[in-house]
C-alpha cells in the first residue's frame, strides 16, 4: 500500500524524470574531454607501432641479413622477402615488401628481428595516392628509415630498459 | 468575377475532380489520397463560407484522425488489385442501379422545400463563430447534443467489447507492473570476500 | 505597415497591393523561422556534444558558427534517389506535405500584440488541425520508399501521433476554458499581471502533459520510434537523401519550435513580462523588463533547450509503454484535471482571474 503511494507520488511529481535531467545538466558545465585532434594530440609511448622502416648501422651498412624470421612471424602474412649472397660474401635481401593493407601492426616482426632491422616508427600520419602504393618496397622502408633515424634511436633508447 | 467566387470554383473543381479520382484510382492508397484532398478542399469551401468552426474540425476530425487510420489499414492490408477489378461486369448492372437510386433520392431531396429556397443573407459577424454554435449546442440543442454523445459512447464501448477476447497462451507484458518494479526486486547485491591469489602466470616466470 | 500598404496603394490597384503586403510578412516569418531551424540543429549538437562531455561541432567557421551553413550546402549538392518500385509521385509529394503544415501553421501565431499574420478566432483549433496534417507526410514517406523499415516506422508515427493528439486536444481544452478563447492573443492577454497569472499555475498538470504529447507529436526524444535508429535504421526517411530528406529535417525542427512557441503562449504568457507593470516608469528598464517579443524568444528557447536536454538524457520509450503512457495516464489525468477546472469556474472560484 505504501509502496504504491510512493510510486504513484512519485511517477507524478516525475521525480526520476528530473534526477535524470540534472545529471545532464550537470555534464553540461563539465570539462570537456575531447581533444582537439591536429593541434591537440595525446602523448605516445616511445613503443608506439605505426609505419615501417628499415635501419642501418651508423656506417651506413643495412642491418637486414634476409634471416627471414620476421616474414615468418609476421601473422597477416604482410612481408615478402628474396635474397641473394652479395659479392663480398654477405647475405642481403634484394626485395622487402611489406602490404601495408594486410600489416595489423602487431610488432612480431621488430621483436623477431635479431639485428634490429625493421622497426616501428612513432609515425601514424601517412597515407597512400596511387593503387599498389600500399605496398612499401625495400629501397622506401630504407629511406623511411634514414630520415627518421635520430628519432627512432632515441625512442628505442627510452624503451631499452624495459626490454 | 470576384475573388471570393474565383477560390470557391477553384476550390470545388479541385473537390469534384478529388472525387472522381476516388472512384477511378486503382490504387487504394491513391484513392484515400483523392479523398483527403477532397475533405480538405470542402473544409476550404466552408470556411469560405465563414463557417471556420465546422471547417477546422472537418480537417482536425476526418483528414487528421479518421484518414490515417484509414490510411493505416489500407497500407497494411495486401491488396491485389487485379483481383479487385474482376467481377466488374458481372456487378456493373447492379451498380447502375444504385447509383441511379441514390441519384433520384439526392434529387428529391434537394428539390423539397428544405434545401429548394433562397439563400438567407449571413448574419453579420457580430460573434465569433466558434462561441455561437457552442451556445447553440448547449442551450436550444443540449438534449440531442448529449444523447448523440451518449450513443457515440455506447458504440464506442460496443466495439471494444466486441472486439476484446482474451486468449490463452499469449505472452504479454504489464507495462504497468514493469514500470513499478524497482532495483530491489530485480537486483541482488552479494557481499564475497575477495580470493587469495595462488598462482598467477607472472609468478611462474619469475 | 500601415506606411507600407498606402505607399503601394498610391500606385497599385488594392487586391494586389494587399497580396504583396500579405507576401511580404509571410517572408518576414519564414526567413527567420528558417534560419532558426538551421541553428536548432547546430544548438542541438552543441547541447548534446556539451552533455556528453564533447565540444560538438566547432570546425567549420569560427566556433563552428557556419555548420549549419555547410551541411545546407551538402545536402544541397546530394543527389536525390528514388527507390525502385516506389510509387514516384507520391515520393516526392510526402516531403512538401510533411513541411507545408508545420510552416502553415505559423500563419496564425501571434509574436506580440498585434503581430500576426492572421489573427484567427478558431486560431488554437487551426493550429491542432494543421498540425494533425503534419502526420500524412511521415506516413506516406513510410508507404512511397517501398521499404520495410520504412512502412514499419509509418505505422508507428501514425498510431502514435493519433494517440497522442487525444491528450494534446484535451490539455488545450484546459487552457481555452480558463482563457475563454480560441484566439491566441487573447489567450495571451488572458494571462496579464506578472509572472502569477500565467496559465502554468491553474493548469499545471495540463502544461506537462501538452509538453509530453508535443515531444511525441513531433516524434522527438524519447519518443523517437519512429526514427529508431538502433532497430529501424532511420525510419521514414532510409530511402530519402539531399534535399528531400532536408525538408523532412526541416519540418521536424520547425514544429519543435512551434511546440515551444505554443507552449511559451498558452502557458507562459507568450510575449508578456513576468515583471508585469513593476518597471513601467522606468525609460529604459522598462523596454527591457516590460512586454515584449524578446520574452516570447526567451521562452521559445528555453523550451527548444529542454527538447534537447530531454534528448540528451532519456533513452527511448518501449513502443507499447508509449502506447500506455499516451492512453493510460495522459488522458485520464487530463480528463481529471479538466474536470476540476469545470467545478472551479461553476462555483466561480478563478483565482486566476
Amino acid at each position: 500500500m505504501f509502496r504504491s503511494m510512493t510510486h504513484f507520488v512519485k511517477s507524478f511529481t516525475l521525480f526520476e524524470l528530473f534526477k535524470g535531467l540534472s545529471i545532464t545538466g550537470k555534464y553540461l558545465f563539465k570539462r570537456k574531454v575531447t581533444i582537439q585532434y591536429p593541434e591537440q594530440k595525446t602523448p605516445m609511448s616511445p613503443r608506439f607501432r605505426g609505419h615501417h622502416a628499415l635501419r642501418r648501422y651508423p656506417n651506413g651498412q643495412e642491418r637486414c641479413i634476409a634471416c627471414k624470421l620476421c616474414e615468418a612471424v609476421c601473422p597477416a602474412l604482410a612481408i615478402d622477402i628474396e635474397m641473394e649472397e652479395r659479392p663480398d660474401g654477405t647475405r642481403r635481401t634484394t626485395k622487402y615488401d611489406i602490404d601495408f593493407f594486410k600489416c595489423i601492426y602487431c610488432g612480431f616482426c621488430e621483436e623477431a628481428c635479431p639485428v634490429d632491422a625493421i622497426v616501428e616508427t612513432h609515425i601514424f600520419e601517412y597515407h597512400f595516392e596511387e593503387r599498389g602504393k600500399n605496398v612499401i618496397t625495400k629501397e622506401e622502408l630504407l629511406a623511411f628509415g634514414d630520415k627518421h633515424e635520430a628519432e627512432i634511436a632515441k625512442r628505442k633508447a627510452a624503451d631499452a630498459p624495459y626490454k | 468575377m470576384t475573388l471570393e467566387l474565383f477560390i470557391f470554383y477553384l476550390f470545388a473543381v479541385i473537390t469534384l475532380s478529388s472525387a472522381v479520382g476516388v472512384v477511378t484510382a486503382r490504387n487504394p492508397v491513391y484513392a484515400a489520397l483523392y479523398l483527403i484532398l477532397a475533405f480538405f478542399t470542402s473544409a476550404a469551401t466552408w470556411v469560405l463560407l465563414e463557417a471556420e468552426f465546422l471547417g477546422v474540425v472537418l480537417v482536425l476530425v476526418y483528414v487528421g484522425a479518421v484518414m490515417v487510420l484509414f490510411l493505416f489499414v489500407i497500407m497494411m492490408l495486401d491488396i491485389k488489385i487485379d483481383t479487385l477489378k474482376e467481377g466488374m461486369v458481372r456487378y456493373l448492372p447492379l451498380g447502375l442501379l444504385v447509383a441511379v437510386i441514390v441519384v433520384a433520392e439526392m434529387i428529391f431531396v434537394m428539390k423539397s422545400s428544405t434545401f429548394d429556397r433562397a439563400i438567407p443573407e449571413p448574419a453579420p459577424l457580430s460573434i465569433d463563430n466558434t462561441k455561437a454554435l457552442g451556445e447553440i449546442l448547449y442551450t436550444e440543442y443540449m438534449y440531442p447534443f448529449e444523447i448523440a454523445a451518449v450513443i457515440l459512447v455506447v458504440a464506442i464501448i460496443a466495439a471494444i467489447s466486441l472486439t476484446l477476447r482474451r486468449r490463452e497462451g499469449v505472452k504479454k507484458q504489464n507495462q504497468g507492473e514493469q514500470v513499478r518494479t524497482r532495483k530491489s526486486d530485480r537486483l541482488r547485491v552479494v557481499k564475497m570476500d575477495s580470493e587469495k591469489r595462488t598462482s598467477t602466470r607472472q609468478e611462474e616466470r619469475s | 505597415m500601415e506606411t507600407l500598404t498606402t505607399f503601394l496603394n498610391s500606385f497599385l490597384p488594392e487586391g494586389l497591393s494587399a497580396f504583396i503586403v500579405i507576401m511580404l510578412k509571410i517572408v518576414a516569418i519564414m526567413l527567420p523561422l528558417i534560419l532558426a531551424v538551421a541553428y536548432t540543429t547546430f544548438a542541438e549538437r552543441k547541447v548534446i556534444g556539451y552533455m556528453q562531455s564533447r565540444m560538438g561541432p566547432n570546425r567549420v567557421g569560427p566556433k563552428g558558427w557556419l555548420q549549419p551553413i555547410a551541411d545546407t550546402v551538402k545536402l544541397m549538392f546530394k543527389e536525390i534517389i528514388t527507390p525502385t518500385k516506389s510509387s514516384k509521385v507520391v515520393f516526392f509529394i510526402a516531403p512538401m506535405l510533411a513541411l507545408a503544415p508545420a510552416l502553415a501553421v505559423w500563419s496564425v501565431i501571434p509574436f506580440w500584440d498585434g503581430g500576426v499574420l492572421a489573427n484567427v478566432n478558431a486560431g488554437l483549433l487551426l493550429i491542432l488541425a494543421v498540425n494533425s496534417l503534419d502526420v500524412f507526410g511521415i506516413i506516406l514517406a513510410g508507404w512511397a520508399s517501398n521499404s520495410k523499415y520504412a512502412i514499419l516506422s509509418s505505422l508507428r508515427v501514425g498510431a502514435q501521433v493519433v494517440s497522442y493528439e487525444i491528450a494534446m486536444g484535451f490539455a488545450l481544452v484546459g487552457v481555452l476554458m480558463v482563457s475563454g478563447s480560441l484566439n491566441l492573443t487573447e489567450i495571451v492577454k488572458a494571462q496579464g499581471g506578472g509572472l502569477l497569472g500565467w496559465n502554468v499555475f491553474p493548469l499545471c498538470g495540463l502544461f506537462v502533459v501538452f509538453f509530453i504529447s508535443g515531444v511525441a507529436e513531433t516524434n522527438r526524444a524519447p519518443f523517437d520510434v519512429a526514427e529508431g535508429e538502433s532497430e529501424i535504421v532511420a525510419g521514414f526517411h532510409v530511402e530519402y537523401s539531399g534535399m528531400a530528406f532536408a525538408l523532412f529535417f526541416l519540418a521536424e525542427y520547425a514544429s519543435m519550435i512551434l511546440i515551444s512557441t505554443l507552449t511559451a503562449l498558452l502557458f507562459f504568457g507568450g510575449w508578456l513580462s513576468p515583471f508585469g507593470n513593476t518597471f513601467a516608469d522606468t525609460p529604459i528598464l522598462s523596454f527591457i523588463f516590460g512586454d515584449g517579443f524578446h520574452w516570447l524568444l526567451l521562452k521559445t528557447m528555453f523550451f527548444l533547450f529542454c527538447y534537447l536536454w530531454f534528448r540528451a538524457t532519456f533513452p527511448r520509450y518501449r513502443y507499447d509503454q508509449i502506447m500506455r503512457l499516451g492512453w493510460k495516464i495522459l488522458i485520464p489525468v487530463t480528463l481529471v484535471w479538466i474536470f476540476g477546472i469545470g467545478i472551479a469556474i461553476a462555483y466561480g472560484w478563478q483565482p486566476w482571474l
